[in-house]
C-alpha cells in the first residue's frame, strides 16, 4: 500500500516535470543530449525491475541505477524490486508493458520463465535490456545483455595467487558460492585455469552459500581438519565469506592474511576494509557501478541504433596498497 | 540389556554415538581436543559451540510441537532479533561498551517475545492453524528485518557482542554455557512443575484437557512466547557470531533443522509426550552430521544427498517397524542358522 502511494506520488511528480519539460522547451538547443531517442526531448520512460535488495552490492547496483536514469539524464525510471520472488518481478514487467513504457531493463532473479513475458513485451514493440544475470530465453526476445564476467573474476584472482606463490607448493582451500550459481562455477573455473601449473594445490572446497555464517563455520572446520598450519591460501567467492573466515582464523589464535593468504572476490565496503587492515591480501572487484553503461545502451536501443548483444563491465583488482588509496572515495 | 534397548532415547543415542564413532575413526583429527591459553578447541568443541543456536530454536519447537502446534516463524525471528540488536549497537556511539550491547540485547529481546506473543494470539486465541499463523511472520519478519538494516550487512565491532558467540568461560566457549542454561531452564519447568504434564495434555487431547480444567488457552500461548524468545536468543547469537546482521541468511531454513532434529529426539509431530533431552541429542545429532559432510569433504552439489541420506538411516533406525521387522527377520535366520547347524552334526557324527 505504502510502496504504491508513494510510487503515485513519484509518478505525479515525474508528470508535473516532464510537461515542465515540455513546455519550457519551445525554444530550440534545450536538449544538450543527443541520445535521448527520436523524440527530441521527451523523457525516456523506463521500467527497471531489479531482483530485490538482498545484498550490499544489491544496493549498490540499485542506487547506481537510480543515478544513471535520473530526470537530468533524460530518463523516467520506473523502478520495481520484487524482493527475489521470480513471479512478482514477471508480473512487475508484465505492468511495465501495460504502462506502455519505451524500454525495459531486467535483473532476472532466474533465468528461466521469461519466455512468454519477453514475447508480449517484443509484441508491444518495448526493447527489453538484461542487466547483471541472464535467462535462458531465445536470443531474439531481448536487445543485449549488461554485467560481469564472472570467470574472468576467477581469472584475475588466480593469476594473483599464482604470481604470488609460484612454485612453492601451496595447500588451498575454497570457500565456494551457492552451489550451482553461476558467479560460483565461474569463479571456480575462472581461478582453477589460472594456477594451472603453479604450485598451489586444493586441499578442500566447500560450499559457504556466500554468507558470513557459511564463511565462518566451514573455515572453522577447515581448521579442526588441518590446523592453521596446515593452510596457506584462502580462496573465498565473495567477501562476506572471507569476512566470516578471518573470524574463524583469529578466533582459532591465526593471523588473517599473514598465516593465512586470503583472496576474495566482491571489493564491498567491509570486504576492503579489511583488506585496508591487512587481513585479506588481494580482492578482484565485482562492479555494482553499472548504471551509466546501462543508460547509455537504453538511449542507443530506444534511438534505434546497433547495439552489441552482450557488454561485459571490465572490473578493477586490488592489492592492500591499492585498496588504502581508493577506499575513502568508493561508493559501496 | 532389553530395558536400555526399550528406552526411548536409546536410538536417538545410538545414532549420535555411531556418527561419532565413524567421524573419529575416519579422522583422527575430528577427536583432537587442543588447549590454547586456558581454552579448549577442536572440532567437537565447534559441535557444542556452533549448535547454540539450533540448540535454542529447537527447545521452543519442542514445547510447540508438544503443543500440537508448529513454529515456522524462528528463523525470520532471529533474523529480526539481530537486525535490531545490531542496529541499536551500530547507531550508539559507544558500540564497545558494555551497557550498549546489553540494552540492544534486552530490546532485541524483547522485540522476539513480541513477535512469540503475536503468533501465540494467533493460534491460540484466534484458532488460526499453527502452519499457517506462523507462516505470516516467517515470510513478514525477514522483510521486516531488511527494512530495519536498510537491505545492507550492518557489521559492528564490539567486543561485548563478540564474546556472546566467540567467548571463552572457564575452557569453554560461552555460547555453549547459554545452551546448557536453556536446556536446564526449559527441563525445570516443564519437568520439575505440572506445565509438562499440562503441555502434554494439551497436546494429547486439547478438548479433553480443556474440559479437565486444564487453561489450554495460555499453555499454547506460553509455548510460542518461549519459542520466540528462545529464536530471538539464537538471533542474538548468530548475529554476534560474524560482529554482523545479516538479515537474509540468519536463521534461514533453521525452522526445518529444528523440526528435524526435534523429530529425531523421538518427540512425535503429532504432539503430546515430549523429549527434552531427545531434542538436545537431536540437535548434536545434526550438528555432528553437518561436521561429518566437511569433515569427509563431501563435494558441494552432493553434501544435501549424503545429508539426505543419513537422516533417512537415522530415522529408519528409530522406527519401530524396522525394529520388528528386524527382529523377525533375526529370528528367522537364527532358526535357519540352528536348524542347518544340527543337520552338519548329524553329517559328522
Amino acid at each position: 500500500m505504502r510502496k504504491s502511494f508513494l510510487s503515485t506520488i513519484a509518478m505525479a511528480g515525474a508528470t508535473a516535470l516532464a510537461l515542465a519539460a515540455c513546455s519550457g522547451s519551445t525554444e530550440p538547443g534545450t536538449t544538450n543530449d543527443p541520445g535521448t531517442g527520436g523524440n527530441g526531448d521527451e523523457l525516456i520512460t523506463v521500467g527497471f525491475a531489479q531482483t530485490g535488495s538482498e545484498s550490499g552490492w544489491r544496493a549498490a547496483n540499485t542506487q547506481s541505477m537510480q543515478t544513471a536514469f535520473s530526470e537530468d539524464n533524460g530518463f523516467k525510471l520506473v523502478f520495481n524490486a520484487a524482493d527475489n520472488d521470480p513471479a512478482a518481478q514477471i508480473a512487475a514487467v508484465r505492468s511495465f508493458i501495460n504502462q506502455g513504457v519505451d524500454a525495459i531493463v531486467i535483473a532476472p532473479i532466474v533465468s528461466d520463465g521469461w519466455d512468454d513475458v519477453l514475447q508480449e513485451a517484443k509484441d508491444a514493440g518495448i526493447p527489453v535490456i538484461l542487466e547483471d544475470r541472464t535467462v535462458s530465453a531465445s536470443d531474439d526476445l531481448f536487445a543485449t545483455w549488461v554485467g560481469l564476467d564472472f570467470e574472468r573474476e576467477g581469472v584475475y584472482a588466480g593469476e594473483w595467487a599464482a604470481e604470488y606463490f609460484g612454485d612453492t607448493p601451496t595447500r588451498m582451500v575454497v570457500l565456494e558460492g551457492t552451489t550451482g550459481s553461476a558467479p560460483a562455477n565461474d569463479r571456480a573455473k575462472g581461478f582453477n585455469d589460472a594456477i594451472a601449473g603453479s604450485g598451489i594445490v586444493t586441499i578442500d572446497s566447500q560450499t559457504g552459500d556466500f554468507t558470513r555464517d557459511g564463511g565462518k563455520s566451514v573455515m572453522e572446520g577447515y581448521i579442526a581438519k588441518y590446523g592453521i598450519d596446515g593452510i596457506d591460501l584462502l580462496y573465498a567467492h565473495n567477501d562476506d565469506m572471507g569476512l566470516g573466515a578471518i573470524e574463524a582464523i583469529e578466533a582459532a589464535g591465526g593471523k588473517p592474511g599473514e598465516d593465512i593468504i586470503i583472496i576474495t572476490i566482491d571489493a564491498v565496503r567491509d570486504g576492503m576494509q579489511a583488506l585496508v587492515d591487512g587481513k585479506i591480501n588481494y580482492i578482484v572487484e565485482c562492479n555494482p557501478l553499472l548504471g551509466e553503461l546501462v543508460a547509455g545502451i537504453v538511449k542507443d536501443v530506444v534511438a534505434g541504433n546497433p547495439v552489441d548483444k552482450e557488454y561485459f563491465v571490465e572490473d578493477q583488482k586490488f592489492t592492500q596498497d591499492e585498496a588504502a588509496a581508493v577506499i575513502d572515495s568508493r561508493l559501496y | 540389556m532389553t530395558k536400555i534397548l526399550k528406552h526411548r532415547l536409546f536410538w536417538p543415542a545410538a545414532a549420535l554415538v555411531s556418527l561419532l564413532a565413524v567421524n573419529i575413526i575416519a579422522n583422527q583429527s575430528f577427536a583432537r581436543i587442543t588447549m590454547r591459553d586456558g581454552q579448549l578447541y577442536g572440532a567437537l568443541i565447534d559441535i557444542l559451540r556452533q549448535s547454540a543456536p539450533l540448540m535454542l530454536v529447537a527447545l521452543g519447537m519442542t514445547l510447540v510441537i508438544a503443543t500440537r502446534g508448529i513454529d515456522l516463524s524462528v528463523g525470520a525471528i532471529m533474523a529480526v532479533s539481530g537486525a535490531v540488536a545490531l542496529t541499536i549497537i551500530d547507531s550508539s556511539p559507544s558500540p564497545g561498551s558494555l551497557g550498549t550491547v546489553a540494552v540492544a540485547v534486552v530490546v532485541a529481546l524483547l522485540v522476539s517475545l513480541v513477535l512469540g506473543a503475536w503468533n501465540g494470539f494467533l493460534v491460540s486465541v484466534l484458532g488460526i492453524q499453527p502452519i499457517i499463523a506462523t507462516l505470516v511472520l516467517m515470510l513478514a519478519g525477514r522483510g521486516v528485518a531488511l527494512l530495519i538494516t536498510g537491505g545492507a550487512i550492518t557489521t559492528v565491532n564490539s567486543a561485548p557482542l563478540k564474546f556472546i558467540a566467540s567467548g571463552y568461560l572457564f575452557i569453554l566457549p560461552f555460547a555453549f554455557f547459554i545452551s546448557v542454561a536453556a536446556i536446564a531452564t526449559v527441563g525445570l519447568l516443564e519437568r520439575r512443575t505440572a506445565l509438562g504434564v499440562l503441555t502434554e495434555a494439551v497436546g494429547i487431547n486439547p478438548e479433553a484437557s480443556r474440559l479437565a480444567g486444564v487453561r489450554a488457552r495460555g499453555i499454547k500461548w506460553s509455548a510460542y512466547v518461549a519459542s520466540g524468545l528462545l529464536a530471538g536468543i539464537a538471533g542474538v547469537i548468530y548475529a554476534s557470531n560474524i560482529s554482523a546482521a545479516d538479515a537474509n541468511a540468519a536463521g534461514f531454513l533453521i525452522e526445518l533443522y529444528a523440526i528435524l532434529a526435534v523429530v529425531l529426539g523421538g518427540t512425535s509431530l503429532m504432539g503430546g509426550k515430549f523429549s527434552i533431552a531427545g531434542t538436545v541429542i537431536g540437535v548434536l545429532t545434526v550438528q555432528t552430521l553437518g561436521s561429518t559432510i566437511l569433515f569427509f569433504g563431501v563435494p558441494s552439489a552432493q553434501s544435501p544427498v549424503v545429508f539426505a541420506a543419513v537422516v533417512i538411516l537415522v530415522v529408519l533406525l528409530q522406527s519401530d517397524l524396522v525394529h520388528r521387522t528386524a527382529k523377525r527377520v533375526w529370528s528367522q535366520v537364527r532358526a535357519e542358522f540352528t536348524s542347518s547347524n544340527q543337520q552338519d552334526t548329524e553329517v559328522a557324527s
